[in-house]
């Protein structure tokens, strides 16, 4: 399949790729491509321009600054997946990263690239809600800071405002064990249902992805576990914890099932985080 | 829109050319270069087929565009082996019947390299994970999974020889 014709610009360095943004309000960025490259083939996006910023170092590396993980844009699912730091920061990540589609999809795709996507049936969002994640976000007027409760606007929809790039993902580091459970499409591999749960010395934290327009806290199932991990308080804050209302509802699974799956899933995950 | 002057190393080979920017690299190689063992299967970004090796790492060409593989190295099926030369994952396949009609063979094939260079003694059940974004229609798998592993089992001899005669 074609896509529509465009231009294409390789970035040369971060400032290049924010003034090409600027100046071409029409362009979209081009990352792993795992999200783009078949949307444009389906020719649900036809972009005049693409400014590839694969190639981009100042978008590569995992770095740690005191107690925060700190990954690059560009870090690809594999990267995630394989990397000493990452395990040891923040290992509910990689229990993530596993699920990503397959390994060629993870060779490609990248962690910037899902933030900027917003997919309701990516995996990560549901982690980085329970981890407290924050993204830098770069513009040619500036940059800022968005911390995760206030980024994730809606289906594909994020605080990213035209001009701006995800340029980093921090992470303060895990406090305690964290688990990620999915029941995925078994032709794509999205999450059909996605949870993430993280037992910290804070309290217990859960977030569902897939089921709805976006990944959102469980704080039903949080309260009803308050620090009571044992066996039977699992199973009955989980069970019929989850409301079909506002789900998802389509030829995958129907808004009852997804709830039901929620409930299942995240009784899964909490097992692991005891 | 203009074409673009690439340079990709095609199996070895430092291949020049003109592209438009939206040929996706399996088209390039295929329409353009004539090398068709690469396959389409979905177009979809899912089965696998279009399997390929990018600077070292398995990716589906079908999800790429040629002109982002300007100055990396492709490896195509055509590039692990030669007819008098089988890559060991070819021999494999051919001796444990990994496949019927073969189409989705290269791209298993180009899959199963990634696979055991991530891990050279993968389990039966990590093989079958790690295939999930390769779909074969004819096998059923069980023939694939066990070319995968009796490959990863010659690859580790291989290697441990070489060692053995880099230390002599
Ligand atoms: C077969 C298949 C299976 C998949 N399975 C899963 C799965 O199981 N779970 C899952 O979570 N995902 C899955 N994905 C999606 C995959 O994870 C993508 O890699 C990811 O959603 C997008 O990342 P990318 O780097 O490929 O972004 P791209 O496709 O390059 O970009 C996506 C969008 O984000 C924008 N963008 C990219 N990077 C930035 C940035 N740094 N700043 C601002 N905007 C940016 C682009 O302009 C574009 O609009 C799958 C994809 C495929 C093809
Ligand atoms: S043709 Fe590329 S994944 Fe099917
Ligand atoms: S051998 Fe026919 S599709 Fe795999």
């Amino acid at each position: 399949m074609y896509t529509t014709p465009f231009d294409y610009h390789r970035a040369v360095n971060l400032d290049d790729a924010l003034k090409m943004l600027a100046d071409n309000p029409d362009a979209k960025l081009l990352a792993g491509g795992h999200s783009l490259i078949p949307t444009m083939k389906l020719r649900l996006a036809s972009p005049s321009a693409l400014i590839d910023i694969s190639a981009l170092d100042e978008l590569r590396g995992i770095r740690t600054d005191g107690d925060m993980l700190i990954l690059g844009a560009g870090v690809t699912h594999a990267e995630l997946l394989y990397d000493k730091t990452v395990a040891e920061y923040a290992p509910l990540m990689p229990d993530m990263a596993r699920w990503v589609g397959d390994p060629m999809v993870r060779n490609r795709g990248t962690v910037g690239g899902v933030v900027a996507h917003a997919d309701p049936a990516a995996d990560y969002p549901a982690g980085l809600l329970t981890l407290g994640a924050s993204f830098k976000l770069k513009s040619a007027g500036g940059e800022r800071v968005v911390g995760v409760d206030d980024y994730f606007k809606g289906m594909f929809e994020t605080a990213l405002q035209e001009g701006e790039i995800v340029t980093e993902i921090h992470i303060p580091r895990q406090a305690g064990k964290g688990a990620y459970e999915k029941f995925r499409h078994p032709a794509s591999h999205y999450a059909i249902v996605g949870v993430a749960a993280l037992a910290s010395p804070e309290g217990v934290k859960v977030a569902m992805t897939g089921a709805g327009p976006k990944a959102v806290r469980l704080t039903q199932v949080e309260q009803a576990i308050g620090s009571d991990l044992s066996d039977e308080n699992i199973k009955s804050a989980t069970e019929n914890a989850v409301d079909a209302g506002s789900l998802l509802s389509d030829r995958f699974a129907s808004a009852e099932y997804r709830a039901h799956l929620a409930g299942v899933l995240a009784k899964r995950a909490l097992m692991r985080v005891k | 829109m203009s074409l673009v002057p690439v340079t990709i190393n095609i199996n070895g080979t430092p291949t020049p050319a003109q592209v438009e920017p939206r040929m996706l690299l399996v088209q390039f190689l295929r329409d353009e270069l004539e090398l068709t063992g690469t396959h389409v299967g979905c177009d979809t970004s899912q089965c696998g087929a279009c399997t390929v090796s990018l600077n070292g790492e398995a990716v589906k060409s079908c999800t790429l565009f040629a002109v982002q593989a300007d100055g990396m190295d492709v490896q195509t099926i055509e590039g692990i082996g030669s007819m008098d030369d089988l890559h060991p994952i070819q021999a494999a396949f051919w001796e444990q019947h990994g496949l019927q009609c073969g189409f989705c063979t290269p791209g298993m094939i180009m899959a199963s390299a990634e696979i055991i260079r991530r891990n050279p003694d993968p389990s039966e059940e990590e093989i079958r994970e790690q295939l999930g974004g390769n779909f074969c229609r004819c096998t059923g798998y069980h023939n694939i999974v066990k070319a995968i592993s009796s490959a990863a089992a010659v690859m580790r001899e291989k290697g441990a020889e070489a060692g053995q005669a880099a230390d002599d």
